[in-house]
Protein backbone atom coordinates (compact mmCIF):
# COMPACT_ATOMS: atom_id res chain seq x y z
CA UNK A 1 0.00 0.00 0.00
CA UNK A 2 1.57 3.49 -0.66
CA UNK A 3 1.87 6.23 1.36
CA UNK A 4 -1.64 8.02 0.15
CA UNK A 5 -3.88 4.69 0.12
CA UNK A 6 -2.36 4.69 4.09
CA UNK A 7 -3.30 8.44 4.57
CA UNK A 8 -6.50 7.93 2.27
CA UNK A 9 -8.00 4.99 4.47
CA UNK A 10 -7.25 6.52 7.65
CA UNK A 11 -8.89 9.80 6.63
CA UNK A 12 -12.37 8.52 5.18
CA UNK A 13 -12.62 6.84 8.37
CA UNK A 14 -15.81 8.63 10.58
CA UNK A 15 -13.67 8.02 13.96
CA UNK A 16 -11.17 10.49 12.89
CA UNK A 17 -13.99 13.14 12.63
CA UNK A 18 -15.21 12.67 15.95
CA UNK A 19 -14.46 13.46 19.93
CA UNK A 20 -11.70 14.77 21.17
CA UNK A 21 -8.51 13.11 19.15
CA UNK A 22 -10.64 14.49 16.20
CA UNK A 23 -8.80 16.18 12.99
CA UNK A 24 -10.85 19.37 13.30
CA UNK A 25 -9.78 19.62 17.07
CA UNK A 26 -5.78 18.61 16.56
CA UNK A 27 -5.78 20.97 13.74
CA UNK A 28 -7.36 23.94 15.97
CA UNK A 29 -4.81 23.04 18.56
CA UNK A 30 -2.06 22.94 16.06
CA UNK A 31 -2.89 26.63 14.35
CA UNK A 32 -3.27 27.50 17.83
CA UNK A 33 0.34 26.71 18.66
CA UNK A 34 1.82 28.30 15.01
CA UNK A 35 -0.08 31.36 15.39
CA UNK A 36 1.03 32.33 19.09
CA UNK A 37 4.77 30.86 18.12
CA UNK A 38 4.97 32.97 14.95
CA UNK A 39 3.00 36.16 16.35
CA UNK A 40 5.98 36.22 19.43
CA UNK A 41 8.07 35.66 17.05
CA UNK A 42 7.48 38.79 14.62
CA UNK A 43 7.28 40.92 17.98
CA UNK A 44 10.27 40.55 18.49
CA UNK A 45 12.25 39.37 15.29
CA UNK A 46 10.72 42.69 13.48
CA UNK A 47 11.24 45.66 15.53
CA UNK A 48 14.74 44.64 15.68
CA UNK A 49 15.05 43.48 11.81
CA UNK A 50 13.92 47.19 11.52
CA UNK A 51 16.23 48.90 14.07
CA UNK A 52 19.05 47.47 12.78
CA UNK A 53 18.41 47.52 9.10
CA UNK A 54 17.48 51.21 9.30
CA UNK A 55 20.37 52.42 11.12
CA UNK A 56 22.87 50.17 9.63
CA UNK A 57 24.52 48.97 12.55
CA UNK A 58 25.32 45.40 14.01
CA UNK A 59 23.43 44.30 11.33
CA UNK A 60 26.56 41.69 10.13
CA UNK A 61 26.96 40.62 14.11
CA UNK A 62 23.31 40.39 14.40
CA UNK A 63 23.02 38.22 10.94
CA UNK A 64 25.35 35.81 11.67
CA UNK A 65 24.63 34.89 15.37
CA UNK A 66 21.32 34.61 13.64
CA UNK A 67 22.56 32.10 11.28
CA UNK A 68 24.07 30.25 13.82
CA UNK A 69 21.25 29.99 15.97
CA UNK A 70 19.60 28.22 12.77
CA UNK A 71 21.72 25.23 13.93
CA UNK A 72 19.65 24.52 17.15
CA UNK A 73 18.49 21.61 17.09
CA UNK A 74 14.75 21.93 18.22
CA UNK A 75 13.98 18.91 19.41
CA UNK A 76 16.83 19.06 21.68
CA UNK A 77 15.73 22.41 22.95
CA UNK A 78 12.27 21.27 23.62
CA UNK A 79 13.74 18.55 26.07
CA UNK A 80 15.92 20.73 27.95
CA UNK A 81 12.79 23.30 28.45
CA UNK A 82 10.94 20.56 29.86
CA UNK A 83 13.57 19.21 32.08
CA UNK A 84 14.32 23.03 32.96
CA UNK A 85 11.24 24.60 33.08
CA UNK A 86 8.40 21.50 33.67
CA UNK A 87 5.67 20.48 30.98
CA UNK A 88 4.14 23.96 30.57
CA UNK A 89 2.99 26.09 27.77
CA UNK A 90 6.40 26.92 26.89
CA UNK A 91 7.89 23.26 26.41
CA UNK A 92 6.38 23.89 22.96
CA UNK A 93 6.32 27.52 22.65
CA UNK A 94 10.43 28.28 23.57
CA UNK A 95 11.71 26.04 20.64
CA UNK A 96 9.00 27.40 17.97
CA UNK A 97 9.73 30.76 18.59
CA UNK A 98 13.81 29.93 18.37
CA UNK A 99 13.24 28.77 14.81
CA UNK A 100 10.76 31.50 13.71
CA UNK A 101 13.00 34.19 14.78
CA UNK A 102 16.17 33.63 11.72
CA UNK A 103 13.58 34.21 9.07
CA UNK A 104 11.87 36.85 10.12
CA UNK A 105 15.16 38.89 11.30
CA UNK A 106 17.16 37.97 8.65
CA UNK A 107 14.74 38.86 5.42
CA UNK A 108 13.73 42.23 7.76
CA UNK A 109 16.97 43.47 8.30
CA UNK A 110 18.19 42.54 4.77
CA UNK A 111 15.06 43.85 3.21
CA UNK A 112 15.52 47.36 5.05
CA UNK A 113 19.50 47.37 5.05
CA UNK A 114 18.89 47.30 0.95
CA UNK A 115 17.24 49.78 0.24
CA UNK A 116 18.48 51.88 -2.27
CA UNK A 117 20.83 54.79 -0.90
CA UNK A 118 19.51 57.18 -3.44
CA UNK A 119 15.65 56.74 -2.66
CA UNK A 120 16.81 57.21 1.12
CA UNK A 121 18.67 60.66 0.16
CA UNK A 122 15.61 61.98 -1.79
CA UNK A 123 13.34 61.50 1.36
CA UNK A 124 16.09 63.30 3.05
CA UNK A 125 16.12 66.05 0.95
CA UNK A 126 12.49 65.89 1.31
CA UNK A 127 12.52 66.63 4.71
CA UNK A 128 11.25 63.35 6.08
CA UNK A 129 12.20 62.32 10.03
CA UNK A 130 13.91 58.77 10.62
CA UNK A 131 10.32 57.24 11.70
CA UNK A 132 8.71 58.73 8.72
CA UNK A 133 12.05 57.48 6.09
CA UNK A 134 11.45 54.13 8.02
CA UNK A 135 7.35 54.31 7.38
CA UNK A 136 7.07 55.73 4.18
CA UNK A 137 10.24 54.39 1.92
CA UNK A 138 11.92 52.02 3.84
CA UNK A 139 9.44 49.39 5.13
CA UNK A 140 7.19 49.34 1.79
CA UNK A 141 10.32 49.17 -0.15
CA UNK A 142 11.32 46.26 1.81
CA UNK A 143 7.71 44.61 2.29
CA UNK A 144 8.32 41.52 -0.26
CA UNK A 145 11.41 40.17 1.61
CA UNK A 146 9.83 40.92 5.01
CA UNK A 147 6.87 38.64 3.83
CA UNK A 148 9.12 36.10 2.68
CA UNK A 149 10.54 36.40 5.91
CA UNK A 150 7.04 35.81 7.35
CA UNK A 151 6.36 32.94 5.13
CA UNK A 152 9.43 31.18 5.47
CA UNK A 153 9.03 31.08 9.59
CA UNK A 154 5.44 29.97 9.11
CA UNK A 155 6.35 26.97 6.84
CA UNK A 156 8.82 26.15 9.68
CA UNK A 157 6.43 26.17 12.31
CA UNK A 158 3.55 24.42 10.82
CA UNK A 159 6.15 21.75 9.90
CA UNK A 160 7.74 21.63 13.17
CA UNK A 161 4.70 22.34 15.13
CA UNK A 162 4.33 18.15 15.35
CA UNK A 163 6.56 18.21 18.35
CA UNK A 164 4.34 19.59 20.43
CA UNK A 165 3.14 16.23 20.74
CA UNK A 166 6.56 14.90 22.24
CA UNK A 167 5.93 16.04 25.39
CA UNK A 168 2.22 15.26 25.72
CA UNK A 169 0.82 17.83 24.04
CA UNK A 170 -1.91 18.02 21.49
CA UNK A 171 -1.92 19.36 17.84
CA UNK A 172 -1.57 17.21 14.72
CA UNK A 173 2.50 15.87 16.14
CA UNK A 174 0.10 13.55 18.44
CA UNK A 175 -1.15 11.45 15.00
CA UNK A 176 2.47 11.04 13.43
CA UNK A 177 3.79 10.29 17.40
CA UNK A 178 1.24 8.18 18.84
CA UNK A 179 0.91 6.53 15.53
CA UNK A 180 4.41 5.53 15.38
CA UNK A 181 4.68 4.19 19.11
CA UNK A 182 1.37 1.65 18.07
CA UNK A 183 2.65 1.03 14.74
CA UNK A 184 -0.34 2.22 13.25
CA UNK A 185 0.93 3.85 9.88
CA UNK A 186 -2.37 4.90 8.44
CA UNK A 187 -2.48 7.21 11.23
CA UNK A 188 1.06 8.47 10.83
CA UNK A 189 0.46 9.27 7.13
CA UNK A 190 -2.51 10.34 7.70
CA UNK A 191 -1.27 12.76 9.83
CA UNK A 192 1.27 14.04 7.89
CA UNK A 193 -0.84 14.25 5.03
CA UNK A 194 -2.83 16.71 6.83
CA UNK A 195 0.00 18.43 8.06
CA UNK A 196 0.86 19.06 4.36
CA UNK A 197 -1.96 20.54 3.17
CA UNK A 198 -1.89 22.61 6.18
CA UNK A 199 1.60 23.73 5.07
CA UNK A 200 -0.04 24.59 1.77
CA UNK A 201 -2.59 26.86 2.44
CA UNK A 202 -0.87 28.68 4.72
CA UNK A 203 1.66 29.03 2.06
CA UNK A 204 -1.17 30.27 -0.68
CA UNK A 205 -2.48 32.56 2.33
CA UNK A 206 0.94 34.21 2.88
CA UNK A 207 1.28 34.26 -1.02
CA UNK A 208 -2.01 36.54 -1.24
CA UNK A 209 -1.13 38.77 2.17
CA UNK A 210 1.71 39.80 -0.36
CA UNK A 211 -0.27 40.78 -3.25
CA UNK A 212 -2.46 43.07 -0.56
CA UNK A 213 0.77 43.99 1.17
CA UNK A 214 3.28 45.60 -1.52
CA UNK A 215 2.90 49.24 -2.30
CA UNK A 216 1.67 49.10 -6.42
CA UNK A 217 4.54 51.36 -6.90
CA UNK A 218 7.20 48.25 -6.35
CA UNK A 219 4.77 45.89 -8.10
CA UNK A 220 4.65 48.59 -11.36
CA UNK A 221 8.30 49.07 -11.21
CA UNK A 222 8.75 45.05 -11.00
CA UNK A 223 6.75 44.54 -14.02
CA UNK A 224 8.38 47.31 -16.18
CA UNK A 225 12.02 45.92 -15.23
CA UNK A 226 10.91 42.74 -17.28
CA UNK B 1 36.72 13.18 -3.38
CA UNK B 2 39.15 12.37 -0.74
CA UNK B 3 42.83 11.98 -1.94
CA UNK B 4 45.26 10.31 -0.38
CA UNK B 5 48.04 12.38 1.13
CA UNK B 6 51.19 11.84 -0.74
CA UNK B 7 52.89 10.30 1.91
CA UNK B 8 50.20 7.22 1.52
CA UNK B 9 50.51 6.78 -1.97
CA UNK B 10 51.75 3.56 -3.99
CA UNK B 11 53.49 0.90 -1.56
CA UNK B 12 52.34 2.46 1.56
CA UNK B 13 48.90 2.25 0.75
CA UNK B 14 49.13 -1.13 -0.41
CA UNK B 15 50.92 -2.43 3.02
CA UNK B 16 48.03 -0.54 4.87
CA UNK B 17 45.60 -2.69 2.98
CA UNK B 18 47.47 -5.91 3.76
CA UNK B 19 47.84 -4.84 7.32
CA UNK B 20 44.13 -4.55 7.77
CA UNK B 21 43.22 -7.28 6.03
CA UNK B 22 45.78 -9.88 8.04
CA UNK B 23 43.86 -7.88 11.28
CA UNK B 24 40.50 -8.54 9.98
CA UNK B 25 41.31 -12.17 9.24
CA UNK B 26 42.78 -12.77 12.99
CA UNK B 27 39.18 -11.24 13.95
CA UNK B 28 37.63 -13.40 12.02
CA UNK B 29 38.34 -16.63 13.05
CA UNK B 30 39.37 -16.28 16.76
CA UNK B 31 36.66 -18.01 19.09
CA UNK B 32 38.63 -19.32 21.46
CA UNK B 33 35.26 -19.89 23.53
CA UNK B 34 33.28 -22.28 21.39
CA UNK B 35 36.21 -25.03 22.23
CA UNK B 36 35.93 -26.08 25.72
CA UNK B 37 39.21 -27.73 24.95
CA UNK B 38 41.27 -24.61 23.62
CA UNK B 39 40.66 -23.22 27.07
CA UNK B 40 43.98 -23.01 29.36
CA UNK B 41 42.51 -23.33 32.65
CA UNK B 42 40.27 -25.82 34.00
CA UNK B 43 37.91 -23.62 35.19
CA UNK B 44 37.28 -23.16 31.72
CA UNK B 45 37.55 -19.74 29.35
CA UNK B 46 34.64 -17.59 28.49
CA UNK B 47 33.99 -14.29 26.53
CA UNK B 48 31.62 -12.26 28.05
CA UNK B 49 29.44 -9.87 26.15
CA UNK B 50 26.69 -7.30 26.78
CA UNK B 51 24.40 -4.63 25.67
CA UNK B 52 25.04 -1.03 24.68
CA UNK B 53 23.31 0.33 27.51
CA UNK B 54 24.67 0.80 31.11
CA UNK B 55 23.16 -1.43 33.03
CA UNK B 56 23.63 -4.79 30.88
CA UNK B 57 27.53 -3.36 30.71
CA UNK B 58 27.96 -3.14 34.12
CA UNK B 59 26.04 -6.64 34.92
CA UNK B 60 28.60 -8.27 32.67
CA UNK B 61 31.06 -5.86 34.56
CA UNK B 62 30.36 -8.32 37.75
CA UNK B 63 30.25 -11.44 36.22
CA UNK B 64 33.39 -10.80 34.32
CA UNK B 65 35.47 -9.62 37.99
CA UNK B 66 33.66 -12.63 39.65
CA UNK B 67 34.99 -15.33 37.25
CA UNK B 68 38.45 -13.33 37.23
CA UNK B 69 38.54 -13.91 40.77
CA UNK B 70 37.71 -17.15 40.24
CA UNK B 71 40.57 -18.46 37.88
CA UNK B 72 38.55 -18.30 34.83
CA UNK B 73 39.80 -17.26 31.78
CA UNK B 74 37.81 -13.92 31.14
CA UNK B 75 37.69 -12.25 27.46
CA UNK B 76 35.42 -9.11 27.70
CA UNK B 77 33.60 -8.00 24.90
CA UNK B 78 31.08 -5.36 25.97
CA UNK B 79 28.73 -2.94 24.61
CA UNK B 80 28.15 -4.78 21.13
CA UNK B 81 24.77 -3.41 20.20
CA UNK B 82 21.07 -4.23 20.65
CA UNK B 83 20.08 -8.07 21.02
CA UNK B 84 19.27 -8.70 17.26
CA UNK B 85 23.19 -8.09 17.07
CA UNK B 86 24.56 -10.26 19.61
CA UNK B 87 22.19 -12.92 20.15
CA UNK B 88 23.81 -14.40 16.74
CA UNK B 89 26.83 -13.69 18.36
CA UNK B 90 25.90 -15.89 21.22
CA UNK B 91 24.52 -18.76 18.96
CA UNK B 92 27.79 -19.49 17.19
CA UNK B 93 29.64 -19.62 20.20
CA UNK B 94 32.01 -16.10 19.69
CA UNK B 95 30.79 -15.17 22.91
CA UNK B 96 29.88 -17.48 26.00
CA UNK B 97 27.43 -15.37 28.83
CA UNK B 98 25.40 -12.47 28.42
CA UNK B 99 23.21 -10.56 31.48
CA UNK B 100 19.86 -11.19 29.87
CA UNK B 101 16.22 -9.92 30.73
CA UNK B 102 13.66 -12.79 30.31
CA UNK B 103 11.16 -11.45 29.50
CA UNK B 104 12.23 -9.47 26.67
CA UNK B 105 14.71 -12.28 25.35
CA UNK B 106 11.37 -14.94 25.20
CA UNK B 107 9.01 -12.07 23.29
CA UNK B 108 11.80 -10.45 21.62
CA UNK B 109 13.93 -13.48 20.57
CA UNK B 110 12.74 -16.90 21.24
CA UNK B 111 8.54 -17.35 21.03
CA UNK B 112 6.93 -13.34 19.31
CA UNK B 113 3.79 -14.84 20.82
CA UNK B 114 4.52 -16.04 24.06
CA UNK B 115 2.14 -14.64 26.78
CA UNK B 116 3.94 -15.83 29.82
CA UNK B 117 4.56 -13.48 32.52
CA UNK B 118 5.55 -14.91 35.85
CA UNK B 119 9.31 -15.44 36.05
CA UNK B 120 8.62 -19.34 36.53
CA UNK B 121 6.12 -18.89 32.88
CA UNK B 122 8.60 -17.20 31.20
CA UNK B 123 11.86 -18.93 32.52
CA UNK B 124 9.70 -22.76 31.19
CA UNK B 125 8.91 -21.14 27.63
CA UNK B 126 12.73 -20.11 27.19
CA UNK B 127 14.23 -23.58 28.59
CA UNK B 128 12.03 -24.86 25.97
CA UNK B 129 12.39 -22.48 23.00
CA UNK B 130 16.36 -21.70 23.14
CA UNK B 131 18.26 -23.68 20.81
CA UNK B 132 20.31 -26.60 22.14
CA UNK B 133 23.47 -25.00 22.31
CA UNK B 134 22.18 -21.78 24.68
CA UNK B 135 20.86 -22.21 28.60
CA UNK B 136 19.43 -19.99 31.07
CA UNK B 137 20.99 -19.91 34.17
CA UNK B 138 19.08 -18.83 37.27
CA UNK B 139 16.99 -16.02 37.44
CA UNK B 140 17.80 -13.27 39.72
CA UNK B 141 15.04 -11.35 41.51
CA UNK B 142 16.66 -8.23 40.10
CA UNK B 143 13.81 -6.98 37.34
CA UNK B 144 14.48 -4.32 34.63
CA UNK B 145 10.81 -3.90 33.23
CA UNK B 146 7.81 -1.45 33.18
CA UNK B 147 5.97 -0.52 36.74
CA UNK B 148 3.60 1.50 38.16
CA UNK B 149 5.48 4.46 39.90
CA UNK B 150 4.03 7.50 41.72
CA UNK B 151 6.16 10.49 43.41
CA UNK B 152 7.01 10.95 46.71
CA UNK B 153 4.42 13.30 47.45
CA UNK B 154 1.66 11.30 46.09
CA UNK B 155 2.99 8.72 47.89
CA UNK B 156 3.20 10.35 51.15
CA UNK B 157 -0.10 11.50 51.07
CA UNK B 158 -2.11 8.19 50.01
CA UNK B 159 0.26 6.03 52.50
CA UNK B 160 1.58 3.93 49.11
CA UNK B 161 4.91 2.87 50.03
CA UNK B 162 7.05 -0.08 47.99
CA UNK B 163 5.28 -2.83 49.50
CA UNK B 164 1.87 -1.62 48.28
CA UNK B 165 0.45 -2.77 45.25
CA UNK B 166 -1.27 -1.57 41.66
CA UNK B 167 -4.59 -2.69 43.36
CA UNK B 168 -4.21 0.03 46.09
CA UNK B 169 -4.34 2.87 43.36
CA UNK B 170 -8.10 1.81 42.31
CA UNK B 171 -10.16 4.08 44.72
CA UNK B 172 -7.65 6.81 43.44
CA UNK B 173 -7.48 6.50 40.25
CA UNK B 174 -10.41 8.35 38.94
CA UNK B 175 -8.92 11.48 40.07
CA UNK B 176 -5.66 10.40 38.78
CA UNK B 177 -3.33 11.74 35.42
CA UNK B 178 -1.18 8.71 34.48
CA UNK B 179 1.65 8.85 32.36
CA UNK B 180 3.44 6.55 29.90
CA UNK B 181 4.88 6.34 26.88
CA UNK B 182 1.88 7.16 23.32
CA UNK B 183 1.36 3.70 22.76
CA UNK B 184 0.41 2.69 25.96
CA UNK B 185 -3.13 3.27 25.44
CA UNK B 186 -2.91 -0.12 23.49
CA UNK B 187 -0.45 -1.91 24.58
CA UNK B 188 -1.75 -5.00 26.52
CA UNK B 189 0.02 -4.34 29.37
CA UNK B 190 0.36 -1.01 29.81
CA UNK B 191 -3.72 1.13 30.04
CA UNK B 192 -6.02 -1.66 29.25
CA UNK B 193 -3.56 -4.23 30.99
CA UNK B 194 -4.40 -2.20 33.88
CA UNK B 195 -7.57 -1.69 34.28
CA UNK B 196 -8.53 -5.46 33.65
CA UNK B 197 -5.86 -6.60 35.76
CA UNK B 198 -6.58 -4.49 38.53
CA UNK B 199 -9.62 -2.58 37.87
CA UNK B 200 -7.88 1.13 37.52
CA UNK B 201 -9.84 3.25 34.63
CA UNK B 202 -7.63 6.70 35.29
CA UNK B 203 -9.15 10.08 35.10
CA UNK B 204 -6.72 11.03 31.95
CA UNK B 205 -3.65 9.69 29.76
CA UNK B 206 -1.12 11.76 29.45
CA UNK B 207 1.20 10.82 26.60
CA UNK B 208 4.70 11.14 27.46
CA UNK B 209 7.87 9.24 26.36
CA UNK B 210 9.67 6.00 27.33
CA UNK B 211 10.34 6.31 31.20
CA UNK B 212 12.81 9.07 30.37
CA UNK B 213 13.28 12.53 30.69
CA UNK B 214 9.72 13.95 30.00
CA UNK B 215 8.34 10.97 32.04
CA UNK B 216 10.39 11.91 35.18
CA UNK B 217 10.00 15.64 35.21
CA UNK B 218 6.17 15.32 34.66
CA UNK B 219 6.15 13.06 37.67
CA UNK B 220 8.75 15.37 39.82
CA UNK B 221 6.05 18.40 38.96
CA UNK B 222 2.91 16.62 39.64
CA UNK B 223 1.66 16.83 35.93
CA UNK B 224 1.10 12.95 36.28
CA UNK B 225 0.51 11.84 39.98
CA UNK B 226 1.43 8.32 38.77
CA UNK B 227 3.56 6.38 35.10
CA UNK B 228 4.99 3.97 33.39
CA UNK B 229 8.70 3.76 34.58
CA UNK B 230 11.63 1.50 34.46
CA UNK B 231 12.48 -0.23 37.54
CA UNK B 232 15.78 0.69 37.51
CA UNK B 233 15.90 4.39 36.26
CA UNK B 234 17.94 5.97 38.48
CA UNK B 235 15.97 9.19 39.67
CA UNK B 236 13.06 6.57 41.48
CA UNK B 237 16.05 6.35 44.13
CA UNK B 238 17.17 10.06 43.98
CA UNK B 239 13.44 11.29 43.81
CA UNK B 240 12.15 9.11 45.96
CA UNK B 241 9.50 7.66 43.64
CA UNK B 242 7.66 4.78 44.88
CA UNK B 243 7.35 2.02 42.55
CA UNK B 244 3.73 -0.13 43.47
CA UNK B 245 4.17 -3.82 43.24
CA UNK B 246 2.50 -6.07 40.56
CA UNK B 247 1.28 -9.07 42.42
CA UNK B 248 -0.47 -10.06 38.64
CA UNK B 249 2.45 -10.02 36.67
CA UNK B 250 0.65 -7.34 34.71
CA UNK B 251 3.95 -6.22 33.23
CA UNK B 252 5.84 -9.84 32.09
CA UNK B 253 8.57 -10.49 34.20
CA UNK B 254 11.69 -8.85 33.36
CA UNK B 255 13.96 -10.69 35.52
CA UNK B 256 18.21 -10.15 34.96
CA UNK B 257 19.10 -13.68 33.84
CA UNK B 258 22.91 -15.08 32.16
CA UNK B 259 22.05 -16.65 29.05
CA UNK B 260 24.96 -18.83 28.34
CA UNK B 261 26.40 -21.33 25.32
CA UNK B 262 26.63 -24.26 26.98
CA UNK B 263 29.85 -25.94 25.22
CA UNK B 264 31.67 -23.39 26.79
CA UNK B 265 30.35 -23.83 30.49
CA UNK B 266 32.55 -25.06 34.04
CA UNK B 267 30.61 -26.10 37.02
CA UNK B 268 32.84 -23.19 37.86
CA UNK B 269 31.49 -20.53 36.03
CA UNK B 270 27.33 -21.91 36.34
CA UNK B 271 28.40 -21.46 40.08
CA UNK B 272 29.68 -18.25 39.87
CA UNK B 273 27.12 -16.91 37.82
CA UNK B 274 24.03 -18.21 39.83
CA UNK B 275 25.66 -16.88 43.04
CA UNK B 276 25.13 -13.78 41.65
CA UNK B 277 21.83 -14.33 40.43
CA UNK B 278 21.05 -15.53 44.08
CA UNK B 279 22.49 -12.17 45.69
CA UNK B 280 20.93 -9.66 42.96
CA UNK B 281 17.79 -7.11 43.60
CA UNK B 282 16.15 -4.91 41.78
CA UNK B 283 17.08 -2.57 44.84
CA UNK B 284 20.58 -3.37 44.77
CA UNK B 285 20.66 -3.18 40.59
CA UNK B 286 19.42 0.72 40.87
CA UNK B 287 21.38 1.15 43.45
CA UNK B 288 24.74 0.35 41.40
CA UNK B 289 22.84 1.78 38.07
CA UNK B 290 22.72 5.12 40.21
CA UNK B 291 26.15 5.11 41.24
CA UNK B 292 27.31 4.35 37.20
CA UNK B 293 24.56 7.01 35.81
CA UNK B 294 24.16 9.79 37.92
CA UNK B 295 27.31 9.52 40.55
CA UNK B 296 29.71 8.65 36.78
CA UNK B 297 31.72 6.33 39.29
CA UNK B 298 32.85 3.80 36.97
CA UNK B 299 31.34 0.87 36.01
CA UNK B 300 34.52 -1.30 37.46
CA UNK B 301 34.34 0.17 40.71
CA UNK B 302 30.32 0.20 41.28
CA UNK B 303 31.10 -3.49 40.33
CA UNK B 304 33.43 -4.44 42.38
CA UNK B 305 31.79 -2.19 45.23
CA UNK B 306 28.68 -4.45 45.16
CA UNK B 307 30.80 -7.74 44.86
CA UNK B 308 32.09 -7.16 47.87
CA UNK B 309 29.32 -5.88 49.75
CA UNK B 310 27.63 -8.84 49.35
CA UNK B 311 30.58 -11.02 50.16
CA UNK B 312 30.84 -12.66 46.38
CA UNK B 313 34.41 -13.44 44.92
CA UNK B 314 35.91 -9.90 42.80
CA UNK B 315 34.91 -7.63 45.00
CA UNK B 316 37.08 -4.70 46.16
Amino acid sequence: MSFLAFAWDWLKSPQQWQGQDSIQVRLLQHLGYTGVSLLIAALIALPLGLLIGHYRRGGFAVVNVTNIWRAVPTLGLLILVVVSFGLTFLSWLTPLVVLAIPPVLVNTYEGVAGVDPELKDAARGMGMTDWQLLWKVEVPVAIPLIMLGLRTAAIFVVATATIAAQPGFGGLGRYIIDGLASNNYGEVAGGAAVIVVLALVIQAVFVGLRRLAVPTGLRLQARSSR
Amino acid sequence: MLRPSPTLRGGAVIALAATASLVLAACGSSSPSSNPLSGGSSNGSVVIGSANFPENELLAEIYSLALKAKGVKVTDKFNIGSREVYYPEIKKGTVSIIPEYNGTLLTVIVDKNSTAASTTDVNAALTAGLPSTLEILNSSSAQDSDSVTVSQAFATAHHLTSSSSIADLAPLASSLVFGGPPECTTRSDCVPGLKKNYGLTFKSFSPLDESGPITIKALQDGTVQAADVFTTTPQIATDHFVTLQDPKFDFAAENVTPLVYKPAMTSTITDTLNAISAKLTTAGLLQIDTAVIVNHDSYQAAAQAWLKAEGLPGGA
